[in-house]
């Protein structure tokens, strides 16, 4: 599967964070004062309230990756950090491409190319058409390469997330504690004056 | 109940067993301020900089192992605090620094004293908080004191904006343990870990053990002795670790690195073992790491994770407190004695001692080595000595051997001219009952001696020993070396010290023969409040041994024998 292909230099961390202000400033904050190079980052919220969730792409042969997710574990609001690329895993990574289309020829080659690729044309114009790509970092690279000829006008990538197969789960339990005044939740104690 | 946030504030601080805090006051933080005089158990000191607050509850830290608190205003009060928890972060001291912040509707807009704080000082605390939600403040504060002091300990800066610290509400003090799924330090070794750098240190032939700040803090000191004397191998301090085993013990060879012994560095270079035991391998202790003790197995033992194969690549590795793991270490470990290796060392002793300038003949001058190795004469040995950044320094760290951990308060890791003074004044807040020296050069000591006002207001008994070279001396000592005696930028004109000290109604001393040296004691110790003496001492002096930064650490320049020439 090209899941599974791996390129040697390229590793991937996910981690777990508190989801509250400040917390990607805290990593990226991280990364650029002890000099990590990041080849991607994405955030996004999780199935829980509290919790978001990064996928960090780095260059392994630049830094050390586990002083890399020691220094993130480091940080108060990272709950949990795993090197999925260590283990079976299924990653994605996402592409707006816009394409010239103003002839018959550049269309059909659009189209021949969605086909061959996990690709799809999401608005069709009479000068431009928007594909949309969901696959494997190096299968979007390599579906990139073949626009570039016809003529790439504007593109978006979210950059890569991953998971771990199977019951390879990475979740949390995580709740903050509840600071209002007066609840009595988490199985904090609290005595009022 | 119903508090304030400044009320609420000033509760938590009571239950954190804050008993004095260092500060300023300012726009944004004046209804804490207010606030405090509903509190008077906890002393207030008013500084005249923030940066001495932030050095102050630094050196309160160090001295008593407690949490050390700094308040200051918004904008460049909080700013002011910057280099303090810099320092704090550098060294591991567990800092907390309280700011104010404009109101929560103000943020953003640039307001009268608004800064960023938590954004400037992200990267120099080990957390930080800005409070947005009165109701959520008494929980900031206990996880603000949790994270200074836990794990590896270090600076948290909690941001208070106004209209939160004016704001009421029911006052809820929460209880039980804090748990923070992101922050929970590993203390214990597993068996694997410990089964190894146990067999690594009896079969080694020539081990030593580099020894740090994590002993102190952890209080690991105890531990520490019994490895030694039953593992017999010999201890080399870091600055920050002086104290960690009492400088006395036939197996101690005193500080290593750029101005450490030279047995201490022969030693790591020719180990076939090192043992490090919370230290972190800065700069100023491998030089150059390619050539760094190249032939030993290492073992690393530290708190901190992400410093175990940060600068030094190991063959042991263990995250963990180093009194729990020292402890669990113990049964493991063989008794030796380590002749051979032993009598090595002690050549090395024999040479370090020839050429050490106390056993030269200097003539009429007076030198810094001199006045250090007086000053711990006449104190006793036993004073607690908070030094500045440069020669007088190095120079306390190789001639005042401290036999109690905690003696000595430093800026190691950032090296913080202007550290000394407040610290010392901190150091003594803490620990009333013991004497404080404040050892400091005529560069550092001129970047934060307004606080000489904050001493007399307070009646700090805290003695100023200035060594006055008239020099940066350090940096000249490089210009020497390295820029071929160029010495620009670092002449000084000074002020008259002890006049300085007389228009703050100080008493003070100038000495300018080494024979004054113990009056000089006698006469700070005659004096309750602040003193002041000025020692006037060789302006060209050089501290010996030298590493030259990302040179070999057995490349030292070292102090001719007598008779022999300088071949710097």
């Amino acid at each position: 599967m090209s899941d599974e292909i791996r390129t040697e230099q390229k590793v991937t961390l996910v981690t777990l964070v508190d989801n509250r202000p400040g917390v990607l400033n805290r990593i990226a904050s991280l990364f650029r004062r002890r000099n990590f190079n990041i080849d991607s980052l994405t955030v996004g919220r999780t199935h829980r309230q509290h919790v978001s969730r990064m996928t960090i792409v780095v260059d392994a042969r630049l830094a050390n990756v586990n002083i890399i997710a020691a220094n993130l574990r480091k940080l108060v609001n990272v709950i949990e950090v795993r090197v999925v690329s260590d283990e079976p895993h299924v990653s994605r990574d996402l592409a707006l491409i816009k394409v010239r289309t103003d002839d018959p020829e550049s269309r059909n080659m659009v189209t021949e190319i969605c086909e061959r690729y996990p690709g799809r044309i999401v608005d069709m114009g009479v000068k431009v058409a928007i594909v949309e790509v969901t696959a494997h970092e190096q299968q979007v690279e390599a579906m990139i390469e073949e626009f570039r000829p016809i003529g790439i006008v504007e593109m978006v990538r979210t950059g890569v997330v991953a998971m771990g197969r199977g019951v390879r789960i990475q979740d949390t339990q995580y709740e903050p504690p509840i600071m209002r005044a007066g609840t009595r939740e988490n199985g904090v104690q609290q005595t009022i004056l | 109940m119903m508090l304030t946030g400044s009320e609420i504030l000033m509760e938590c601080l009571l239950r954190e067993g804050v008993d004095v805090m260092f500060g300023y006051p300012g726009g944004a933080i004046l209804p804490t301020y207010d606030a405090m005089t509903k509190y008077p158990q906890i002393h207030h000191v008013l500084v005249r900089h923030e940066q001495g607050a932030s050095h102050m509850a630094d050196g309160y830290a160090r001295a008593t192992g407690k949490v050390g608190v700094a308040i200051a205003t918004s904008g460049p009060g909080a700013t002011n605090l910057v280099t303090g928890m810099a320092t704090a972060m550098m060294d591991s001291s567990p800092i907390v620094c309280i700011t104010g912040q404009v109101p929560r509707a103000a943020i953003g807009s640039d307001a009268f004293q608004e800064t960023d704080v938590t954004g400037v000082s992200l990267p120099v605390t080990k957390h930080n908080f800005l409070v947005m939600d009165v109701d959520e403040l008494a929980w900031t504060v206990r996880e603000a004191f949790h994270i200074a002091r836990s794990g590896r300990p270090g600076p948290v800066l909690v941001d208070i904006p106004k209209d939160i610290q004016t704001a009421s509400t029911e006052f809820v003090y929460p209880e039980g343990e804090i748990v923070l799924p992101g922050y929970q330090p590993r203390t214990t070794a597993n068996e694997d870990e410990l089964d190894a750098a146990a067999r690594l240190i009896n079969e080694a032939q020539r081990p030593i053990i580099l020894a740090g700040h994590g002993i102190l803090m952890s209080g690991a000191m105890d531990e520490l002795l019994h490895l030694v004397e039953r593992s017999g191998v010999p201890v080399a301090l870091t600055l920050l670790g002086k104290g960690a085993l009492p400088e006395s013990h036939p197996l101690s060879l005193g500080m290593m690195g750029m101005h450490g012994t030279a047995t201490s560095n022969h030693s790591i270079q020719q180990a076939d073992l090192l043992i490090a035991l919370g230290m972190r391998f800065d700069d100023r202790v491998t030089g150059n790491l390619a050539t760094y003790s190249q032939h030993s197995r290492k073992i690393h033992v530290d708190i901190d994770p992400s410093e175990i194969n940060k600068n030094v690549p190991v063959d042991v590795g263990i995250a963990g407190d180093l009194r729990t793991v020292i402890t669990q270490l113990l049964p493991r470990i063989e008794k030796q004695q380590r002749v051979d290796w032993m009598a090595r060392i002690r050549d090395w002793q024999e040479d370090d001692d020839e050429r050490d300038i106390l056993h030269h003949d200097t003539g009429d001058r007076l030198l810094g080595a001199q006045v250090i190795n007086d000053l711990w004469l006449h104190t006793g040995g036993d004073a607690i000595t908070v030094t500045d950044v440069g020669q007088h320094q190095m120079l306390e760290a190789q001639y005042y051997p401290h036999q109690r951990p905690s003696t000595l308060i430093t800026s190691g890791g950032l090296g913080t001219m202007g550290f000394g003074f407040p610290a010392a004044m901190g150091a003594k807040f803490g620990l009333p009952d013991e004497e404080v020296w404040a050892i400091v050069g005529d560069g550092g000591f001129q970047m934060t001696m307004c606080e000489l006002a904050t001493a007399v207001q307070e009646k700090t008994n805290v003695n100023i020993a200035i060594l006055n070279n008239a020099f940066l001396g350090m940096v000249r000592q490089w210009q020497e070396f390295f820029y071929e005696e160029r010495y620009h930028a670092t002449p000084m004109f000074n002020p008259d010290f002890c006049l300085f000290a007389d228009a703050y109604g100080v008493p003070n001393m100038r000495v300018t023969k080494r024979e004054q040296v113990e009056e000089s004691v006698a006469f700070a110790r005659s004096i309750q409040g602040p003193v002041l003496i000025e020692y006037v001492i060789e302006k060209e002096d050089i501290v010996y041994p030298m590493v030259p930064a990302g040179a070999d650490l057995h490349a030292m320049i070292r102090r001719p024998k007598p008779g022999e020439r300088a071949n710097a």
